[in-house]
């Protein structure tokens, strides 16, 4: 076997290789193939039994929005018989569930903005040269990085409070507030990202007589683009999902986001249940279109991001 | 100049949101507040009220059992399925695509799932247990004092498992197939196979999701709060839960922030402890020998 195809899975971290290349296992003997094979049916039968585990809920799930309350009590919730309607959607968006939607939707975008924007000045940073101070700095990001968001709501609310921005009709306190929390992880995983890439490529376009912004846009964007892609996915998905934060922080219904809103729908509409699901299902859908148009942007994301 | 673009407003908003907070926390608990007027200084009220109250022994007894039940669960179960949809083949694609569904709900949603799934009078499973006379599925899920916590760590894991596949997925991936083609020559049988190759160089991936399960299940509360709000008696009641209760409910801010302090200084000692134990540091030779 020859050393390059051998060095290359090895290679540094953050090196790993592209999922996609074939491996090594591609070339086994055909015996010991036939015998992974048995092996394998094993955790075929359990791989397939959490595959009904995580479908079997969400099929009751859309099989009840697709009933009004009375046929949901009566009719066999597993079977689709009977009629069936879309009644449940509509009663669910004249309950107000489109706020809730837009204000989440405002939400996770500024945030995301905000976000990614202190992660490029932090990767300019780093691409500057590390100073003991900014090294400093890392230390006080991770510090937060080990401190979970719920032991700190009480003093978050205090702090909201008295900047005068809770319940706030800009939502933002909730948006500063996901983005601070968002800060530590997000803050490593670029730095760590563009800590990787060779200082000769910094030096050799100062040598050319590039200046700040020369470097910035043709240095440190393209570099952190792909980096920045996966946080978006990454922190979209926390903000857009996010409950403590908006309770603790908003009051009138008004303000409340996607999660804590079809929260207020399960004590409005206790018996019925289609709209609480179709509630639920709606607010998913936005991400399970995202999902199915970048399934494998995400999927690399969301492993990706403990990982480093 | 540079340095005032790239870190000024973080620095702001970071200081502000979360390293004040954390200095404000263990301050905060030496004080008593209701949430409208002016502090007072509580000297030691809240920590001795903390060491005598047995609603926060019982909440950090609940706590511990969500830590350990939920790794044990969680664990085994997204290795076997991560090491699973490793492999190649189409289908294994479209298993992995379908087991990342539930990371897309949030948590709020899932509990809302259940809950209609589970209502011992009209759920889904109820349904089943009429059609069927299974006396199995006739259970108050929510509501009786020995299930409604099993039950809510069950559907946590429902809920994170996926992302823990996801974990294994990359980590197996990330194994140099000359061990395992080395294995082969050597003849080591499938189970050979996974104790001295598969686990021994999944070891980094084992302490980076136990950290995460570890640290997160301290501070689930989303769940608990939407369906079960501690009870019955004090059964699922969570420290963070307890936490929230104290200062949103009755006031006692000081005492919350006491509270908070547990649960910060927990976590921080969970996730060194593995840390340290499993010699996390030393990890950097992990494919040692290969090369």
């Amino acid at each position: 076997m020859s050393s390059t195809a051998v060095r290359s899975p090895l290679g540094r971290r953050g090196d790993a290789p592209p999922m996609d290349l074939p491996r090594w296992d591609d070339r086994r003997s055909i015996r010991s193939r036939a015998r992974r094979r048995l092996r394998g049916s094993g955790t075929f039968v359990l791989a397939t039994v959490w595959l009904l585990v995580v479908l079997i809920p969400l099929y009751y799930m859309l099989l009840a929005t697709l009933r009004n309350q009375g046929t949901y009590l009566t009719a066999n919730p597993w079977v689709p018989t009977g009629h069936l309607s879309l009644g449940s959607y509509n009663s669910v968006f004249a309950a107000g569930l489109g706020r809730y939607l837009i204000n989440s939707a405002i939400v996770t975008v500024v945030t995301l903005i905000l976000l990614l924007v202190f992660c490029l000045g932090a990767a300019f940073r780093v691409m500057r040269r590390a100073t003991p101070a900014s090294r400093n700095y890392m230390k006080l990001v991770v510090i937060g990085l080990a401190v979970p968001i719920q032991a700190i709501i009480v003093p978050v609310y205090l702090v909201v409070i008295k900047l005068g921005l809770y319940d706030s009709v800009t939502e933002a306190g909730v948006i500063l507030v996901l983005c601070a929390t968002a800060v530590p992880l997000s803050v490593l995983i670029t730095v760590s990202f563009i800590r990787d890439i060779p200082a000769e490529l910094y030096d050799a376009m100062s040598v050319d007589g590039g200046n700040e912004w020369t470097l910035f846009r043709n240095l440190v964007w393209p570099l952190s683009r792909p980096v920045l892609a996966t946080l978006a996915i990454y922190d979209g998905l926390n903000c857009w999902n996010n409950f403590l934060v908006p309770l603790v922080l908003t009051t009138s219904p008004n303000h409340a986001l996607l999660p804590l809103g079809i929260t207020k729908f399960q004590t409005q509409y206790a018996y019925n249940v289609p709209v609480i699901m179709a509630a639920v299902w709606i607010s998913m859908l936005p991400l399970l279109v995202l999902f199915i148009g970048m399934r494998r942007q995400v999927i690399r994301s969301l492993g990706g991001i403990a990982l480093r | 100049m540079a340095d005032l673009v790239g870190l000024g407003p973080i620095t702001l908003i970071y200081g502000a949101f979360v390293l004040v907070p954390i200095v404000g926390l263990l301050v905060l608990s030496f004080f008593n507040w209701n949430g409208l007027g002016t502090p007072t200084w509580a000297g030691l009220a809240n920590w001795r009220e903390l060491v005598n109250d047995p609603t926060a022994g019982a909440a950090l007894e609940v706590t511990l059992k969500v830590v350990v039940l939920s790794w044990l669960i969680q664990t085994p179960i997204a290795m076997a399925l991560g090491l699973f949809v490793a492999g190649r083949g189409r289908w294994r694609t479209v298993y992995a695509a379908i087991y990342v569904l539930p990371l897309l709900l949030s948590t709020a949603g899932i509990s809302l799932m259940w809950s209609a799934l589970l209502n011992p009078d009209l759920g889904g499973v109820a349904y089943l247990y009429h059609t069927w006379h299974l006396g199995i599925l006739n259970q108050n899920w929510l509501g009786s004092l020995t299930l409604a916590l099993p039950v809510l760590i069950v559907i946590n894991s429902w809920q994170w498992i996926p992302f823990h596949t996801l974990l294994y997925q990359m980590g197996r991936r990330n194994i140099p197939g000359v061990l395992y083609e080395a294995a082969a020559i050597d003849g080591a049988s499938g189970w050979q196979t996974f104790w001295h190759v598969t686990l021994p160089q999944l070891r980094y991936t084992i302490v980076t999701s136990s950290v995460l399960i570890v640290t997160g299940s301290l501070t689930y509360f989303d769940i608990f709060y939407i369906l079960t709000d501690g009870g019955p008696g004090n059964e699922t009641r969570v420290l963070s839960l307890w936490m929230y209760q104290q200062a949103f409910q009755y006031q006692s801010f000081g005492y919350a922030a006491a509270l908070g302090t547990v649960l910060a200084i927990t976590a921080i000692l969970a996730a060194g402890l593995i840390l340290r134990f499993t010699g996390f540091a030393s990890l950097r030779s992990q494919q040692a020998g290969i090369a």
